[in-house]
């Protein structure tokens, strides 16, 4: 949709940009991690790209794939009228050793962005004022959303109570003690 | 701690054993309390959209005496878990029901404060009754306005009755059976 | 403190100074959706806010991880739960994304009026509840009369009041009812004659206005950075609307204002917030008329859309479409897409990632108002408790979304 965009990074940054594409209407370019933080600054002050509003951060965990989590984040400019998705990839394939610049400094609004793909997927944002866990509590071990971690398995607070029974479901002659209601279709209960 | 089982506290008049007098105690008090609960709204999540629209004019709560909210648990007797109840949130529900004082009682308003609801994950807690007891579940995601009343008034049975064994809303029409062949699906227009 | 019994000399007796720490919430009457707010108070001004949410994670993008695409929209509907309708079909837009197909115009009609009405009873609830933690609890009562009917409708046509998980993708559920026009044309006027009462009531308020007017003031530049979309960016100035900006669905042919304020502060989001829902209720009005009364709902497109139900146990076509779709999912083609309508409260985006198979590889939701409220430990620092109240309201963060 707007190529122009992607031509203007390619020429401004060469063999930073791994690959670009565009797809359902969508551009994507593919970075190093290393000049993260620079193509974000470029992006948001250079006036022909003037992305003021960085949509979503957020990070993708494919396990098969070395480097393991891509941080992809979406830009937007309202004045031009343009979206970016830039990626990038990070992490080795135990999950560790995920660590991208943060781009608080670029737009505020990342902050916590940064923190939720901190706590869902353990990617670490070097030079993030406060980067602690947002959505899940502090005690918690893990990662969520990563592939690898169970989706049910909880880590409780609270001790859970013993000595009770779940209730059985109920039959159709008990529950509430007032009135039987006469079921519309003349069956009598 | 909390829990009561068997009927709330007797006085026995002078002269007179067991029998009349305080069964009609235990029935003026239970007829108070019934139709004078005033609730400990604990909203989280979807549900407390039909709570709004249960304490409002069309599905009048205060028809049944109970919409007085009081937001400090030491002056409301019934806590309504209206909600999903997260892991983080599981500490703070505790702590509320704990300071809360007797009698006091537990309504699970909706399938997440029931049993979990359709989130059976990492973060949930699989119904309130893990961490406090509960008197009565009202099933429904969200329930009905109409089904809260039932449970509201399966709750107000059980008290002037003295009962805390847990007790379910259940469905007021089963609709088992009524889905036929042949019914509007509506995927392609009639050519 | 220090004891009393402790030889001081006049004038030397100190007072504790230290700020104090208050926790406001989790469970708190103004504090709806459960967010705890830490504060350090000096008196009754706020030194610092720490704004934790969280306590409404519910998994969403990992439950989506589980089942097919069609499986997701339940949760979807859950996150915000004052406008399900608008989540329902954003969703649907997206996968429609990634798959390549549109729905007919019937459909696109059908889902922007549902999505309006949605839509307005966020709205309702929003400013409705906003006013009723400053004390006017009458105006809350006639916006939930208001939002009745509008869940009326809702159960008329979906079966179901508040979340319905009406949204398929490639259409929708079921065709609207035979009087959908005639239901909804009548319940524009009494909604708009609430909208005037309530504002007789409010508006002239002395206290009122005072409360909200200059409290909770974000720049137009900051609200930008933060990533502020939908009416709270708008009363700061900004002119962004997904709707306008972005034209999606039949959007484009209906002609409708963006309420803009100038401040940015609480008074301009609650009137930014009642002026979209006269543009909605006039979006509705046109979408209605031009809205064609017969035709498709679905994409006639067997890889996506479940056929008729005697088809089903009838034809063998039919049940083999009918197995492929629910037991395997719909097959989105392998790639990334981010699909993107105006929520309740902002640009409401899914960022789909598809392997090919009918499980969703990655379903990330960009809620609108996490954005919003990390600015709240912003807005809040250097007012009294007071205003956290009005401050918060009017930000209408909706727990399901911003914890989903």
């Amino acid at each position: 949709m707007s190529q122009k965009l992607l031509d203007i990074l390619k020429a401004q940054f060469g063999s930073d940009i791994l690959e670009t594409k565009s797809e359902h209407g969508d551009d994507t370019a593919v970075v190093l991690p290393g000049s993260w933080l620079k193509i974000a600054r470029f992006l948001r002050d250079d006036s022909r790209c003037d992305m003021q509003m960085m949509v979503d951060l957020c990070g993708v965990d494919y396990p098969s794939r070395e480097p393991r989590f891509e941080v992809v984040m979406h830009l937007h400019s309202i004045n031009l009228r343009h979206r970016l998705r830039l990626k990038t990839r990070v992490g080795d394939a135990e999950g560790d050793g995920a660590e991208l610049d943060s781009v608080v400094s670029v737009w505020s609004g990342a902050n916590w962005f940064e923190r939720e793909t901190f706590d869902m997927m353990g990617v670490v944002f070097v030079g993030h004022p406060d980067l602690r866990r947002i959505l899940m509590y502090p005690e918690f071990v893990g990662h969520p959303l990563r592939k690898d971690y169970p989706a049910d398995k909880a880590q409780p607070l609270v001790p859970f109570r013993e000595g009770y029974e779940k209730l059985p479901p109920f039959d159709r002659f008990e529950g509430m003690s007032f009135g039987r209601q006469v079921f519309r279709s003349g069956k009598a209960d | 701690m909390g829990e009561v089982n068997g009927p709330t506290t007797t006085r026995v008049f002078e002269g007179s054993e067991q029998g009349f007098a305080t069964t009609r105690l235990d029935a003026l008090l239970g007829w108070a309390r019934k139709y004078s609960l005033f609730m400990y709204p604990f909203v989280t999540a979807c549900c407390g959209m039909e709570f709004f629209s249960m304490t409002s004019p069309r599905y009048d709560i205060a028809r049944f005496g109970a919409e007085a909210p009081r937001f400090s648990p030491r002056q409301s007797d019934l806590l309504w878990v209206v909600g999903t109840i997260s892991q983080r949130q599981a500490p703070v529900l505790k702590r509320i029901y704990e300071q809360m004082l007797d009698p006091k009682w537990v309504l699970a308003f909706g399938t997440c404060a029931s049993c979990g609801g359709f989130y059976d994950n990492y973060t949930t807690l699989a119904g309130i009754d893990k961490i406090i007891p509960c008197d009565v579940y009202i099933p429904g995601c969200p329930p009905r306005p109409e089904a809260v009343f039932d449970g509201l008034m399966l709750l107000q049975d059980k008290i002037a009755r003295g009962d805390r064994t847990p007790g379910i809303v259940k469905p007021r029409n089963d609709p088992g059976g009524l889905v036929q062949l042949g019914h509007k699906t509506g995927t392609k227009a009639p050519a | 403190m220090e004891p009393i019994d402790q030889e001081l000399e006049e004038g030397e007796l100190e007072l504790p100074s230290q700020p104090m720490s208050l926790n406001m919430g989790p469970s708190h009457p103004a504090m709806h959706g459960t967010i705890r707010v830490v504060m350090e108070l000096s008196g009754e001004t706020i030194l610092k806010a720490d704004v934790q949410i969280g306590y409404l994670h519910r998994g969403f993008e990992k439950m989506c991880e589980r089942g097919s695409w069609s499986q997701v929209f339940p949760y979807v509907d859950r996150c915000n739960y004052a406008s399900p309708m608008l989540n329902n079909v954003g969703f649907a837009l997206a996968v429609e994304k990634l798959l390549g197909v549109t729905v007919p115009e019937r459909c696109q009609y059908y889902r922007v009026v549902l999505g309006e009405l949605a839509r307005i009873a966020d709205h309702l609830t929003c400013n409705g509840a906003m006013a009723m933690e400053l004390g006017a609890f009458t105006p809350l009562l006639w916006f939930i009369k208001g939002r009745e009917m509008i869940y009326d409708i809702m159960e008329e046509e979906t079966g179901a009041r508040l979340t319905h998980s009406f949204g398929r993708v490639g259409g929708m559920a079921q065709p609207p009812s035979s009087n959908f026009k005639a239901m909804v044309g009548a319940v524009l006027p009494p909604i708009l004659s609430i909208l005037g009462e309530a504002e007789t009531l409010l508006l002239q308020n002395r206290i009122f206005i005072d409360r909200l007017q200059g409290v909770g003031k974000i720049s137009a530049a900051d609200a930008i950075a933060l990533g502020w979309t939908g009416p709270c960016l708008r009363s700061t100035g900004v002119a962004y609307d997904v709707r306008k900006a972005h034209p999606y669905l039949v959007y484009d042919r209906l002609s409708f204002d963006v309420p803009v304020g100038q401040e940015g502060d609480n008074w301009d989001r609650f009137m930014v917030r009642l002026e979209e829902i006269r543009q909605s209720v006039r979006i509705i009005q046109q979408a209605l008329e031009q809205m064609p009364d017969s035709g498709p709902i679905n994409v006639d497109d067997p890889r996506i859309v479940l056929p008729p139900k005697d088809e089903v146990y009838s034809t063998i076509e039919g049940t083999i479409q009918h197995f492929k779709i629910v037991m395997e999912g719909i097959k989105v083609p392998a790639g990334e897409a981010y699909g993107y309508t105006e929520g309740g409260n902002g640009e409401l985006g899914f960022y789909l990632v598809s392997d090919g198979s009918g499980t969703p590889y990655r379903v990330r939701i960009r809620p609108p108002c996490f954005a919003i409220t990390q600015a709240l430990g912003g807005l809040i620092t250097g007012v009294m408790i007071p205003d956290v109240v009005p401050t918060f309201g009017s930000l209408n963060m909706i727990g399901g979304e911003c914890d989903h």
